[in-house]
């Protein structure tokens, strides 16, 4: 490898880590909000999946981006709804219920986006940062900073969760659910009710992840779209001990890992391809053996949660 | 009576669950305008509806049993273990890989040690979300399905690189299997001996979980670890081995579907029998015995799904939808256990009421 395609391969990679990172982003911090509350949904997955073909579908039908990034946000609500009142009756396991929407969010996409496979929708218009910097089109780092247009929303959106559950009621009681069921309910808030509400919004923050996939450069619509981003999220929300602004770093570390396979392949080094795209999944597994104790209950962790205990 | 009941209600609940989600994949494709009768008419004519189907369907639920045993014998030991399909790819391409490694006798002894590998890939891999587990608390059901898609890229790196057969141009491949290694049919019908190993399988598992000191062992260890610990019960090892036993299943599906039907390992091994495998067991409840009747059943739905294509023109991903929908059923069910028993008790006077005094 040349000096110049080891420079091509870091700049695809820092661009990278915003294109790859932003769905990351979006779906950790709706999962975020839905462990904070003492639940945790799996099948952020499947809403990945669902959103990603229901905001091409609103952007293709209508021809206007932002009503598909509207009807992607809505659709993942709807399906993490699903999941919030299903886990929400007697006997039944948040974890079970999220394999069960992980697979039907993804069939009732393939159902339903059957017709979307071959046409082309409009697209989020990207941030051109490399126009504002001065640098010249067609180069690789002007590419590279054509930055996905809900990135910042993503940005802000962590700011804002942080600020959120940190100084307003709502974030209070959504904490105080996952923290300790017993005292919400002495306090008289409906825990079932808040942690449906947090499931539902975290699916819709997530929706956004799937319009980001499929809205976004080099995005379109096909079955192989998200093929575990939704599930190495969940457990993204683990390694940055659910604090939103950390997802944010911890979004575009994966971002940039998964960037890896396609840039070395666009220099040449193709050998293992495979290998490179499983580069995100391993560091995952890596990081949870790292920091997962089976002693302890994880630092941060909402004590009603599951995952952690 | 009370057991009668508890029988009763764990068949109804699964059934009703069952009939709730065919019910609503009829008003789903009704909504997009088809004939939900035809529909239904067309999974259990697909399924069960002639003999051809019917070999269809057998062959379809071979593999089922076997990765549903990769969620059902975890989960007995107390672990939500949804990474089938990794260990079915693993178990796929290590059967297909053995015969580049070593010589092998031909014929039956051959083929049994290309299943051998495959249980102990499957093994392997399931193992190792068992050990992480209980090694260093990492939750099981990411782990399991994180590590199921490394497996899947382990396995292309393989098959589309260094072990790919020069001759499969269009669908990279492995080199097919040598005449005399691959699985035959059962004499007379097109379903192929990994059918039998299925059954086996199961009936092995029920026996094993029900009759043997180690499968109560278990048992206890995922029921109730607080117990298990206060009567010193090993429970890593307990959970590795229920974990490694579920694994060997799913590899040894991987190694049959490529030594009976495709003969090579290919793109066509990652269909998503593991996922499927997930659903059943949690239809049969982790029961290995109900396995064999539910996979048959979800079996015959995948394969009436290319007929529901053909006559209806809907999509490939219907039995998807139609399986999302019983999951959900499945789940919901479970609201209703001990409350169905109420309604049937409450139809039958007081025991004694008749002839109590006025």
């Amino acid at each position: 490898m040349t000096g110049s395609a080891l420079l091509d391969v870091l700049v695809a990679v820092l661009g990278g880590a915003i294109r790859v990172g932003t769905p990351f982003l979006f779906v950790s911090l709706g999962e975020c909000l839905t462990e904070k509350a003492g639940r945790i949904n799996l099948g952020l997955e499947g809403v990945l999946v669902f959103s990603a073909m229901a905001g091409f579908g609103g952007s293709y039908l209508s021809g206007l981006w932002w009503v598909g990034v509207l009807a992607a946000a809505g659709s993942g609500a709807l399906i993490a709804l699903l999941h919030g009142l299903v886990s929400s009756l007697p006997r039944v396991n948040d974890i079970a219920a999220g394999i069960a929407i992980m697979l039907l969010g993804g069939g009732l996409a393939f159902y339903l986006g059957k017709p979307l496979i071959q046409p082309q929708a409009v697209q989020v218009p990207p941030l051109p940062l490399g126009d504002w910097l001065g640098l010249v089109p067609g180069s690789a780092a002007h590419a590279a900073l054509q930055v996905n247009g809900l990135f910042p929303i993503g940005v802000a959106l962590a700011l804002l969760m942080a600020w959120a559950l940190a100084h307003t009621g709502w974030g209070l009681k959504v904490r105080m659910v996952g923290d300790s069921a017993d005292a919400a309910r002495a306090l008289g808030t409906s825990v079932t009710g808040v942690r449906v509400a947090a499931t539902t919004v975290g699916g819709a923050i997530a929706g956004l992840g799937g319009a980001s996939l499929s809205l976004v450069f080099p995005g379109s619509w096909n079955e192989a779209l998200s093929s575990g981003q939704g599930l190495i999220a969940v457990a993204l929300v683990i390694f940055a001990r659910w604090q939103p602004v950390k997802c944010l770093w911890a979004a575009l570390l994966f971002g940039g890992a998964g960037a890896l396979g396609p840039a070395l392949q666009s220099v040449g080094v193709s050998g293992y391809y495979y290998l490179f795209n499983a580069v995100p999944y391993a560091l995952t597994l890596a990081i949870l053996v790292w920091t997962c104790s089976p002693t302890r209950a994880l630092q941060g962790a909402p004590a009603e949660l599951g995952v952690s205990r | 009576m009370s057991r009668w009941h508890d029988t009763a209600e764990a068949l109804a609940l699964p059934l009703l669950a069952l009939a709730g989600g065919l019910g609503l994949f009829g008003v789903f494709v009704w909504l997009q305008g088809h004939d939900p009768l035809q529909a239904w008419a067309l999974l259990f004519r697909g399924a069960f509806g002639d003999s051809f189907s019917l070999q269809n369907t057998l062959v379809r639920a071979a593999p089922l049993m076997l990765t549903a045993l990769a969620v059902a014998l975890p989960a007995r030991a107390g672990l939500t273990i949804i990474g089938g399909e990794g260990a079915l790819v693993l178990g796929g391409l290590a059967c297909a890989a053995v015969p580049y490694a070593v010589g092998l006798p031909a014929g039956g002894a051959g083929t049994a040690v290309l299943l051998l590998a495959a249980s102990l890939a499957g093994a392997a891999w399931i193992a190792l979300a068992g050990f992480l587990r209980q090694w260093r608390g990492v939750n099981e059901t990411i782990s399991s399905l994180l590590l199921g898609y490394v497996a899947i890229a382990l396995f292309k790196h393989w098959v589309e690189g260094p072990l790919r057969d020069p001759a499969s141009l269009n669908k990279p491949s492995t080199m097919p299997l040598e005449e005399s290694l691959r699985i035959g049919t059962v004499a007379g019908t097109d379903v192929h001996f990994g059918l039998v190993f299925g059954i086996v399988a199961c009936l092995a598992a029920g026996f094993w979980l029900s009759l043997t000191t180690h499968g109560f062992a278990t048992r206890v260890v995922g029921g109730n670890p607080r117990a298990a610990q206060l009567v010193g019960l090993p429970a890593t090892a307990l959970v590795v081995t229920a974990c490694a036993l579920g694994g060997a299943a799913a590899g040894l599906a991987g190694g049959i579907e490529v030594a009976a039907v495709h003969t090579s390992a290919n793109a066509s091994l990652i269909v998503g029998l593991g996922y499927t495998g997930i659903l059943v067991s949690f239809v049969a409840r982790h029961q290995p015995l109900a396995i064999i009747p539910v996979a048959i059943l979800f079996g015959g739905f995948l394969a009436a799904g290319s007929l529901l294509q053909r006559r209806m023109g809907l999509p490939d991903a219907s039995v998807q939808v139609l399986m999302g929908f019983c999951f959900v059923f499945i789940l919901a069910s479970e609201a209703w256990r001990g409350r169905l028993r109420g309604l049937f008790a409450a139809r039958r006077p007081p025991v004694g009421a008749a002839g109590a005094p006025a």
